[in-house]
């Protein structure tokens, strides 16, 4: 028996595939889209991520750039001002940071000090989190500068799916969009077919992974398929775990965590970054002033340690894994707890 | 310009060994040196060769300007303007901007340059939202074409790059003049924008207005180099060194660098030689950092009167002529003053408006809280408020 491939048949793809693609299509479909930053023209970027669209579409319109982060976000806003779609890389996380006076006084805040007059259709890619074995600056889960910052879309994909269609709603979208690429993802495999790429994914709504009863993990980006693997093994232990991945900080998501949360009565937030000014600590204060009454144990956090992100030969210690997820989940046996420790 | 070889080039995969050839500067430096002293017209006899009406114009909008000046730090005595950063003793370089350019052109001014806004014919008023402290924005930069005012020093040199370079990759002719001050010449972003530029030969005109102080700094303690406009040949494009209270000079050197912007040429690095004659603003002792025999000696050498000598000596300065823009002046203050004088409707709702093209489930929740105090205080209740943007937490089923 013979059979042939269909032209859409499904094969497996990578993060990195999918977001090529994105951006690929993305061009096509709209000439004022750019990509501009160091070295995605004749390299691809270091990740391959803007593999062959200069290529495709001239180095007009994937450009590199002089190697300097506030220049490229600088410039970028010069032309999204007048009218193109700039899609910036930021080659890693933490060489962000010089571009960061621009990202917050500018890029943040352009539409609000104009009264909405000028908009900042802009997306700046950013690969970020640990596990790689990178050398020092190359691992910073450095999301908290970015949600904390009124103005910017926050936005982490943790499948092939969404990597796609995330990225094509945050360059659609005429506000700036942070864009943080998981980047010990990048290499995820998924039945996906760039013939027929799934569909654009709407900004600010969470999606849930595994459907459980008796907790929610809350988690996004990198930590998703450290959750599903706790959710697997916590099934031994009885419990019924659902996992909920955020995929945008902000918008935050309240409707769908919290209705999570209100089924399950229980919640632990996972994230790399640390943990003191982290993300969990804003979404845990979420949950406990909506969900309280229906809370059956604390709200937990399993984060990065709070320090500097660990040379690579410790990051192990370091990372939020399976382990300390499901010592953290056991700790949510709260009720019986309190009541032995009352001595009732 | 000349260009060097370059390793990697095929005459370099052969011949003899040897060592490689060093990279290279691509350009010759000699053209790009900017002159041994400013470029001065007034006083000289290429002044004489000048258009009438330029000087005219060019008279009338340094009277205003000045004017403007005045007005605008009355109104910060009156307690109208939260503050004022006056270009009093910079008119030239305020007003050689603005006209320097064409109308599809762009202006990206510091939070110095109210009036080169104005001069580009911004309402005088929408200039000074910032200052008066209603919005940060007073008026639509797409009107004018000239960009929002900038605090932060030098980032909106960039934005002037960006702009100017996509608006070439669109094939349109515009050219983008951004201003930064001596002290905003150390930021980071400068460093970038000028690099950028030249190396995207992008159509932009950077003007520095060296006033001699970044707030109380002098230039001796921000910069090493000869000039500021020697900068720029490390970049590889022109710097030019101008006196920066001779506005027809100024005129001319600026036009110039944006006819060779416009015309593909590149960028160019403009050093206006000028002095702050007020404080850094209505907030700052200026007799802490300098004497008053420096700010005198500067008087001497104020704009107006040098243009005003100029158009003596070639009796340009008419009884008329002299009265029509002095009453001109005045209508502008008066105009100021009275529309100043009027506080300026707020809408607390529009806190809430622009933030992002559509509000999020957080922001809604938060207008309807700012929605509830207003209401509640307009109801003479301002105890009553919601206290939280939260939603009432549901009690268990």
């Amino acid at each position: 028996m013979t059979t042939t491939t269909a032209p859409t048949a499904r094969k497996p793809a990578t993060m990195a595939q999918a977001l090529t693609r994105a951006l690929r299509d993305a061009m096509a479909e709209d000439p004022a889209v750019h990509v501009m930053g160091e070295d995605v023209g004749t390299l691809g970027g270091v990740f391959r991520v803007t593999d062959g669209l200069a290529e495709e579409f001239g180095e007009d319109r994937c450009s590199d750039t002089p190697l300097a982060e506030a220049g490229i976000l600088g410039t970028a806003v010069g032309m999204a001002m007048y009218g193109l779609r700039p899609v910036v890389e930021m080659q890693f996380d933490a060489f962000a940071y010089p571009a960061f006076e621009q990202l917050i006084s500018h890029v943040a805040r352009m539409r609000n000090r104009t009264r909405g007059a000028v908009a900042m259709p802009l997306t700046i890619r950013i690969p970020y989190g640990g596990g790689i074995g990178g050398v020092e600056h190359h691992s910073d889960s450095s999301e908290a500068y970015y949600l904390a910052t009124p103005g910017l879309q926050v936005v982490t994909p943790a499948t092939v799916e969404d990597a796609y269609g995330l990225l094509r709603a945050s360059i659609a979208s005429d506000d700036p969009v942070v864009f943080l690429e998981p980047k010990r993802l990048y290499w995820t495999k998924a039945d996906w077919s760039p013939d027929a790429p799934a569909p654009v994914a709407p900004l600010g709504r969470a999606e849930i992974r595994r459907r459980g009863s008796s907790a929610t993990l809350i988690t996004y980006g990198p930590s998703l398929p450290v959750c599903l693997e706790a959710a697997e093994a916590a099934r031994a232990e009885g419990w019924d775990l659902e996992v909920l991945d955020l995929r945008t900080l902000v918008p935050f998501d309240d409707d769908t965590v919290c209705a999570s949360v209100r089924r399950t009565g229980r919640a632990v937030i996972v994230h790399e970054s640390n943990g003191f000014g982290g993300p969990g600590g804003e979404i845990a204060a979420r949950i406990t002033e909506r969900c309280f009454h229906y809370l059956e144990a604390p709200v937990l956090r399993v984060a990065g340690f709070d320090i500097p992100y660990p040379p690579p030969m410790l990051e192990r210690h370091h990372l939020p894994g399976v382990d300390r997820i499901l010592d953290t989940v056991a700790r949510l046996q709260w009720e019986s707890r309190w009541t032995e420790g009352r001595g009732a | 310009m000349t260009v060097l070889e370059q390793p990697g080039s095929s005459r370099h995969t052969s011949g003899p060994a040897g060592p490689p050839p060093a990279w290279r500067p691509r350009v010759d430096p000699a053209p790009l040196l900017p002159e041994a002293e400013p470029h001065r017209l007034l006083g000289t006899d290429a002044a004489r060769r000048l258009d009438p009406a330029l000087l005219k114009r060019l008279y009338t909008e340094l009277v205003r300007g000045r004017r403007y000046n005045t007005q605008a730090t009355a109104l910060t005595r009156q307690g109208r303007l939260a503050v004022y950063p006056s270009s009093a003793g910079q008119e030239a370089c305020q007003v050689a901007a603005a006209l320097a350019l064409d109308e599809q052109d762009w202006l990206f001014p510091s939070y110095r340059d109210t009036l080169a806004a104005v001069a580009r014919g911004l309402d005088p008023v929408q200039a000074l939202t910032l200052l008066r402290g209603d919005w940060h924005t007073g008026y639509d930069p797409y009107e004018h074409r000239i960009a929002p005012l900038c605090t932060p020093l030098a980032t909106q040199l960039p934005h002037a790059v960006g702009l100017a370079h996509a608006a070439r990759l669109k094939g349109d002719d515009v050219v983008a003049l951004a201003m930064v001050g001596d002290g905003g010449t150390s930021e980071g972003d400068f460093h970038e924008a000028l690099n950028f530029a030249a190396v995207w030969q992008a159509p932009v005109v950077f003007l520095v207005q060296n006033n001699g102080f970044a707030i109380s700094v002098p230039l001796a303690k921000q910069t090493a180099a000869p000039t500021l406009a020697h900068k720029a040949v490390g970049y590889g494009m022109p710097g030019r060194l101008v006196d920066g209270n001779d506005a027809p000079a100024l005129h001319e050197v600026l036009t110039e660098a944006v006819r060779r912007a416009r015309e593909g040429g590149g960028p160019t690095l403009v050093e206006a030689v000028t002095y702050r004659i007020d404080a850094h603003t209505n907030a700052d002792d200026a007799t802490r950092y300098r004497t008053q025999a420096e700010v005198e000696s500067w008087r001497a050498h104020d704009p107006i009167a040098l243009l005003e000598r100029e158009l003596t000596d070639r009796d340009l300065l008419t009884e008329e002529f002299a009265t029509a823009t002095r009453d001109g002046a005045e209508r502008l203050a008066a105009d100021l003053r009275e529309r100043m004088h009027t506080e300026p409707p707020l809408d607390p709702m529009d806190l809430f408006d622009h933030v992002f093209t559509q509000q999020t489930g957080q922001l809604r929740a938060q207008a309807a809280q700012l929605r509830a105090e207003l209401d509640a205080e307009a109801e003479g209740h301002p105890e009553t408020t919601t206290g939280t943007a939260t939603p009432a937490q549901e009690a268990r089923p």
